[in-house]
């Protein structure tokens, strides 16, 4: 194993997977001279030239219809967002056009493209900057979404991703970037749709994605020194997501709380509740509980930002909610 | 009148696949009546020469792309008026297997990449279709087609704009019919000649006779031609008429019967009769053979349809994914 960045593990997807297949071509705004807004594509133009890391105007409809364009005609193109918030400007290529291409043709063009960039807050950026949108690309038939929390999985995931004939999007964080962990030194690809068990734990089912798994796993720490077990679970993609492993684990824990960025309305947290209700009803011994950022606006002031986010406090009362302790 | 002279084999290309065209959308609009076609049905009828001008002067490793008035097009490229009719009747035998209508036919076998049903959505689809003929050397060049409704999106202009800064191979064709479903190029805008748009990225672009063939080919040989020399894209508005509403569903009061009627006195198959006769390429008989022939895959392809299995319902799981995928039940 060795020691990098999150931004390292998803350069170095990108790069090895670029090295042995010559349609993959990489496009966004700042990712070629200026070595990626968040340095994620640094190095790539000095390796793979301009013909394969092309910087964008500023035009997320423009390109990303682009690269749907050339994935429909022999590339694998990689669309970088500088966030996914900016996505919103060209979602209609993406619903449209990415998701629905290989269906509506009944099956002759398909469009192997990965969309990625940031999601969700990244400090006092105000409404527009800090926006989770997984379970909206989740919802569309025809896409897959990836969430990795941490750099291994991030690099499996996304050199899979890369590989995968369908488009995926694929979402990060500016707060993850320079975040360390540990990689295999070996090539490695890991399946999208698979979650993986963080820790193990018999009391209480904890379900998260993305950077928020920092929070859980925090909360985890937290619950075991009160003398509670949680079984921690890292979905890792959210369309599709793998229900089973979430089923599997109430089924021993009895229990679940369910961890997420997004607003509460319609979101992942709302789908794994219902799922878990028709699954493992009769294994349920209370009520399952989400904590969600509120039903508001994020705004820019940090006592608001404070108020507004979802902490490990949070997470804690929310177990023990479900443990009636 | 053209300067190139054409051949005998063109007119009559030209002709056959007009009448075609001409004669599909008639029987469409018909079976539309009798409800058998279901759905919106945006037919072609009037801007034939747009196509079949296109058709005599690209090469076969060339791409089309166009908007949900997509009929023309795909008999253009040589999908059978059969696997047409069957589409409009939503059958497995459609050239989408019934799952893309009327809107959305696609022909990847035949470079035709599809009917697209949001307006100027296929724009940047076009760019990037030649972004990667390009890429790959193919030297192929994009046709990439559009209503007057699609020149006002957002994804025109900044397609335009990488497709200049890059050079793409690709030529975009505006079918200018003059409405926008029931709104005039005049109550949309202050800029009436849609090609002057272009312009603003330095972009090639003209006016043309979308009612002649001639015309239409020359434009579309000299951008081609451009495209391929790594020149860079051209826009082309082909100035055209639809004889029909804007679907099966509008009535057309936005316009006048005289206006209409000055358009059908410039009938671009009534032209091409004139030239061809002219040059006695065909006698008056040959020409109504010519037409029998058209009306009889017409007609076979509405029993095709009419005798087609419909798609079974396991259908709607497959070709959403690539590969298996754990689809909620």
């Amino acid at each position: 194993m060795r020691t990098v960045q999150f931004r390292e593990a998803i350069r170095e997807a990108m790069q090895e997977e670029m090295r042995v297949d010559d349609s993959i071509i990489l496009m966004g705004e700042e990712v070629a001279e200026y070595n990626g807004a968040y340095k994620v594509s640094k190095g790539m133009l000095d390796e793979f030239g301009e013909k394969r890391i092309i910087d964008t105007p500023i035009s997320e409809l423009g390109f990303g219809g682009i690269g749907v364009g050339a994935a429909m005609n022999g590339l694998r193109p990689i669309i970088e967002y500088m966030t996914f918030n900016f996505s919103l400007v060209g979602i209609d290529q993406i619903i449209n056009n990415a998701a629905k291409m290989y269906s509506m043709s009944g099956g002759q063009i398909k469009v192997p493209i990965v969309f990625r960039g940031p999601t969700g807050s990244a400090g006092q950026l105000g409404a527009t900057h800090s926006q989770n949108f997984e379970n909206w690309f989740a919802n569309t038939p025809g896409l897959k979404v990836v969430v990795p929390s941490n750099c291994a999985d991030a690099k499996g995931l996304l050199k899979t991703a890369i590989r995968d004939d369908n488009p995926v999007i694929f979402m990060e964080s500016e707060q993850m970037y320079g975040m360390k962990g540990e990689i295999p030194e070996i090539e490695y690809t890991l399946p999208i749709g698979k979650a993986r068990i963080d820790q193990e734990g018999s009391d209480v089912t904890l379900v998260s994605f993305g950077k928020f798994m920092r929070i859980a796993e925090n909360a985890t720490k937290a619950l075991s020194e009160e003398g509670i077990s949680a079984e921690l679970i890292d979905l890792r993609s959210v369309r599709p997501i793998d229900y089973e492993a979430v089923a599997n684990s109430i089924k021993k824990t009895n229990r679940c709380v369910v961890l997420e960025e997004a607003w509460p309305l319609a979101s992942i947290s709302s789908e794994i509740a219902y799922m878990m209700q028709e699954m493992v009803f009769d294994y349920l011994d209370a009520p399952i509980k989400r904590v969600t950022s509120p039903d508001v606006p994020m705004a820019y002031a940090q006592t608001l930002v404070d108020a507004y986010l979802p902490d490990t406090k949070e997470v804690v009362e929310a177990v023990k909610t479900v443990l009636y302790s | 009148m053209s300067k190139v002279s054409h051949s005998k084999s063109t007119y009559l290309e030209w002709y056959r696949l007009m009448v075609l065209i001409r004669k599909f959308e008639l029987k469409s609009a018909q079976m539309y009546g009798q409800q058998k076609i279901r759905g919106f049905l945006h037919l072609y009828s009037g801007q034939e020469a747009v196509i079949a001008g296109t058709m005599s002067a690209i090469e076969k490793q060339d791409k089309l792309i166009t908007a949900y008035r997509d009929h023309g097009h795909a008999l253009a490229v040589g999908v059978s008026a059969n696997e047409c009719m069957a589409e409009l009747y939503g059958k497995a035998t459609g050239c989408t297997k019934g799952k893309g209508g009327s809107m959305h036919f696609f022909a990847a076998d035949k470079n035709y990449f599809g009917g697209h049903g949001i307006v100027g959505g296929q724009i940047p689809l076009g760019a990037g279709i030649a972004l990667a003929d390009k890429y790959q050397e193919n030297n192929a060049v994009t046709f990439c087609y559009m209503g007057d409704g699609a020149v006002r999106q957002g994804a025109l202009h900044e397609t335009f704009n990488m497709a200049m800064l890059w050079k793409l191979p690709v030529v975009f064709v505006v079918e200018n019919n003059q409405y926008a479903m029931g709104t005039s190029v005049e109550r949309t805008t202050n800029v009436l000649d849609l090609y002057k748009i272009g312009s603003a990225y330095e972009m090639p672009s003209e006016p043309i006779d979308g009612m002649d063939c001639e015309a239409v080919h020359e434009s579309i040989e000299k951008a081609a031609k451009r495209a391929r020399e790594g020149d860079g894209p051209t826009f082309l508005e082909m100035k055209t008429y639809r004889y029909r509403g804007h679907s099966m569903s509008d009535p057309g009061h936005y316009r006048t019967k005289e206006e209409l009627k000055s358009f059908r006195e410039d009938d671009p198959i009534g032209k091409v009769k004139v030239t061809i006769l002219k040059k006695k390429y065909a006698t008056e008989k040959e020409l109504t053979a010519l037409e029998n022939e058209q009306d009889k895959l017409v007609e076979e392809s509405v029993e095709f349809a009419e005798n087609s299995p419909y798609p079974s319902a396991d259908e709607l799981h497959k070709d959403v994914y690539v590969g298996d995928y754990p689809f909620l039940k």
